[in-house]
């Protein structure tokens, strides 16, 4: 049997995500028009043998998650379960701090996931990777391609291009490495426990010595389980014929920024083609114009003279009006795009209202389309003291009058504007 | 009576329209520049328009032939081969101006206001001197060059530039009225009539100010061409309010030719001005203007937002879903970018 984690994280991860994060989850945002974490629970769920998915983060238990996993066991058929870390223990000590829960019922292989990326997500290609690259109880990181200045952005991976046993392993280097890149999912056995722990029992001894030494309590980043894989293990089982790296060209990105979720979306409503035909809208008499991939909740009303696409989400219960235009947008439940506006690369918030002739337009941050290998950018919010141009998000429940436009800005929750604002962030 | 009208060159500050057109032909509120002047000139009694021009245009002249038919009047074509200033055309055009003993108008062609050109005649053979000019209030004196004259008469003392203390609040309006014996004041060369001959006659005496009643707006250039529009618009709303569209999606003052066309859902004003259909611009579904000068021709896509003063010239096309902020477009372009901040469009 096999069974699946997938790396939650916390409240205090994902602040780039704000405002967003301020009113879900930030794996609970929909991407494509789904929580972000289903995709990664579909593609989990459907691989053969899956018996169980295990959340871990530490999220304190809340209704928005509780009623996703409810949903979702549903849906999918499968033990859905939550644990959460009494601290942030990191991508290694996480999994090491609920070993037995992941190792009850022996599976004889797991994988990792990391919730903020979105993917193509070949599980079952790694696994049949794994048992035929002839190491069987070997551990597999997903890679791909990055261009040479992005690859310093992510854990760098240097592979025996005959057997591609990982050689190296460093995480964001400085200088360049290699251009093969970790994506943050990994395939597992309960071996790694051993090695997690051998790092967990080092830690302790360190403490000891360092807490004897100085004689001051550690703060959380000090506990000897908070361990990271990629610094922690990685680097230490490179080269020692355990670790190997399977490569994929499929989609892949990490959705760190909120205006990382749009190209997210992009990918994912692309992939609909083949996997969920069912949820792209399509042109129809008497519905709005479509113009590429557009998801559209059913619960949405949305007038005939409006014009969607490519690449818009709507959420549930929004309304838009007459002679709308939405464009490069994620539309979150509840808001009401009134007649004639118009959003152009950027995320509505819930219950947010824009007015009419209103302009809400961002800055799109998408990779450099000419680059087979480019990744999104993640931009830092400011720049020589400036605003970076970005997306422009509204927060949940934001009224925009009617006639003002709204450009590269973030309005924070619950603001009523009575102007055009440009390039700032409304508090 | 005869009135000279100082055109002069190539109306350059209200680029990119006057690339196609000559300035004193491009539409104000619908009607040609010069002809807002030209008619009001006919009204006080003026039978002869000599317009002072530094460049030859052919499609000015020969629209100057149709409005002579049509108004019943002549109208002269004076040409400086070299720019000869604010003073330098009178007497180029002496001889048209010194035929009889009646007083002649003068006027800057940039001028829009309620011209008061009947009782400018009148105050100007109340007081009998040589010269009358018209003086118009400003809140920021400090801006410009102010009279200084005695209120009850009208005589005016001295003439102030950029003053830093108060002294006045009036301005030259750019309107004159002149006897032809003024004439004998000016040399054939470059003078300014502002600074060389208005001092003198001052202080002889022999100058005077009246001051206009009303708006007025020097439109020479595009943000104040659409300040004046307002202007022009509300004294219609006063003066004759049945020019003036109003209904359902009208708002405030709008002028609307009866040959253009506006789709349904359309919300107009307030101040708003739109020419006739036939050789017409086109603005299509959703888009969103304020604050525009849209040329000749032009064509504006769908869900556009165009702002803060931008100026389309003749046969600028602006595709969908894009932001013009301030953008000045050259004629014949067309817009694939967004314009963020304002900027000029070769």
């Amino acid at each position: 049997m096999l069974k699946a984690v997938i790396l939650i994280g916390g409240p205090q991860k994902g602040t780039r995500f704000r405002p967003l994060s301020f009113e879900v989850p930030k794996p609970l945002f929909p991407v494509a028009g789904v929580p972000m974490l289903q995709h990664h629970i579909e593609a989990c769920a459907k691989v053969p043998n899956m018996k169980e998915i295990l959340l871990i983060g530490f999220y304190q238990p809340n209704e928005e998650l509780t009623r996703f996993l409810m949903n979702a066991q549903q849906e999918f058929k499968i033990s859905i379960r939550y644990l959460q870390e009494y601290a942030a223990l990191g991508t290694g000590g996480g999994i090491y701090h609920f070993r037995d829960q992941i190792v009850s019922g022996s599976p004889e292989a797991f994988f990792v996931l990391n919730a903020d990326v979105s993917s193509a997500f070949p599980l079952t290609e790694m696994l049949s990777f794994q048992k035929e690259h002839g190491e069987p109880n070997s551990f597999v990181i997903l890679g791909t391609t990055a261009n040479r200045k992005q690859s310093m952005n992510y854990g760098c991976i240097v592979e025996n291009e005959e057997t591609n046993e990982v050689l190296h392993y460093v995480e964001k280097p400085s200088t360049f490495v290699s251009d093969i890149i970790n994506c943050g999912i990994y395939l597992f056995n309960p071996d790694i426990f051993q090695h997690i722990g051998a790092v967990f029992q080092k830690n302790q001894q360190d403490m000891f010595c360092l807490a004897f030494a100085e004689k001051e309590p550690t703060n959380g980043w000090h506990r000897a389980e908070a361990i990271r894989l990629e610094q922690d293990i990685f680097t230490a089982l490179a080269g020692q014929g355990k670790l190997y790296v399977y490569k994929t060209l499929s989609f892949w990105s990490q959705i760190k920024s909120a205006g990382s979720a749009i190209y997210a979306s992009r990918l994912y409503l692309n992939q609909y083609h083949k996997t969920h035909p069912e949820r792209l809208a399509s042109n129809k008499e008497g519905g709005p114009k479509i113009s590429g991939n557009v998801y559209i909740h059913p619960t949405a009303n949305i007038d005939p003279t409006a014009m969607l696409g490519p690449n818009v989400s709507i959420g549930t219960g929004v309304t838009i009006g007459a002679g709308v235009r939405v464009r490069e947008s994620i539309i979150l439940h509840g808001a009401n795009l009134q007649d004639h506006c118009c959003v152009l690369n950027s995320i509505v918030g819930w219950d947010s209202t824009i007015g009419r002739w209103a302009r809400v337009e961002g800055t799109p941050s998408d990779p450099n389309p000419n680059d087979p290998y480019a990744k999104i950018d993640s931009e830092t919010l400011f720049r020589d003291g400036k605003l970076t141009p970005s997306i422009t998000i509204l927060g949940c429940n934001v009224t925009i009058p009617s006639e003002v436009i709204i450009l590269n800005s973030i309005v924070l929750p619950h603001k009523d504007l009575n102007r055009s604002f440009k390039n700032q962030i409304i508090l | 009576m005869k009135a000279l009208i100082l055109v002069g060159g190539y109306g350059t500050r209200l680029r990119p329209l006057t690339l196609s057109v000559p300035k004193p032909l491009v539409e104000f509120c619908n009607k040609p520049i010069l002809l807002h002047q030209v008619e009001a000139l006919v009204k006080a009694g003026v039978d002869h328009v000599v317009l002072a021009v530094s460049y030859m245009s052919e499609l000015l002249e020969r629209e100057m032939r149709v409005q002579e038919q049509r108004l019943g009047i002549r109208i002269s074509l004076s040409h400086e081969k070299e720019p000869l200033g604010t003073a330098g055309p009178l007497a180029l055009a002496r001889e048209l101006l010194n035929v009889d003993n009646e007083p002649f108008f003068v006027l800057n062609s940039d001028v829009i206001c309620d011209f008061p050109f009947k009782d400018l005649l009148q105050f100007h053979r109340n007081h009998g001197k040589e010269g009358t000019i018209v003086v118009t209030r400003v809140e920021e004196p400090s801006k410009y060059g102010v009279v200084v004259f005695e209120t009850d008469s009208g005589r005016i003392h001295r003439f102030v530039e950029k003053p830093q203390v108060f002294v006045s609040n009036k301005i030259n309006a750019g309107m004159y009225i002149f006897n032809p014996s003024m004439l004998s004041r000016i040399q054939l060369r470059p003078t300014s009539i502002e600074k060389e001959i208005f001092p003198v006659m001052a202080e002889e005496g022999q100058l005077y100010a009246m001051e206009l009643q009303g708006f007025w707006m020097d439109i020479g250039q595009p943000k104040d061409f659409l300040t004046g529009m307002c202007m022009y618009l509300q004294s219609l709303r006063q003066h004759a309010p049945d020019r003036l569209r109003t209904g359902p999606g009208f708002l405030g003052n709008v002028l609307v030719d009866p040959t253009a066309q506006i789709g349904e859902n359309c919300t107009i004003g307030p101040n708003v001005t739109i020419g006739a259909g036939v050789v017409g611009a086109r603005v299509r579904s959703h888009s969103w203007l304020e604050s525009c000068i849209v040329g000749w021709s032009s064509s504006v896509g769908q869900w556009v937002r165009m702002e803060n003063v931008t100026v389309l010239g003749e046969d600028v096309i602006v595709n969908d879903e894009l932001y013009l902020n301030g953008a000045n477009v050259l004629p014949h372009k067309s817009i694939n970018e967004s314009v963020p901040e304002p900027r000029i469009i070769m």
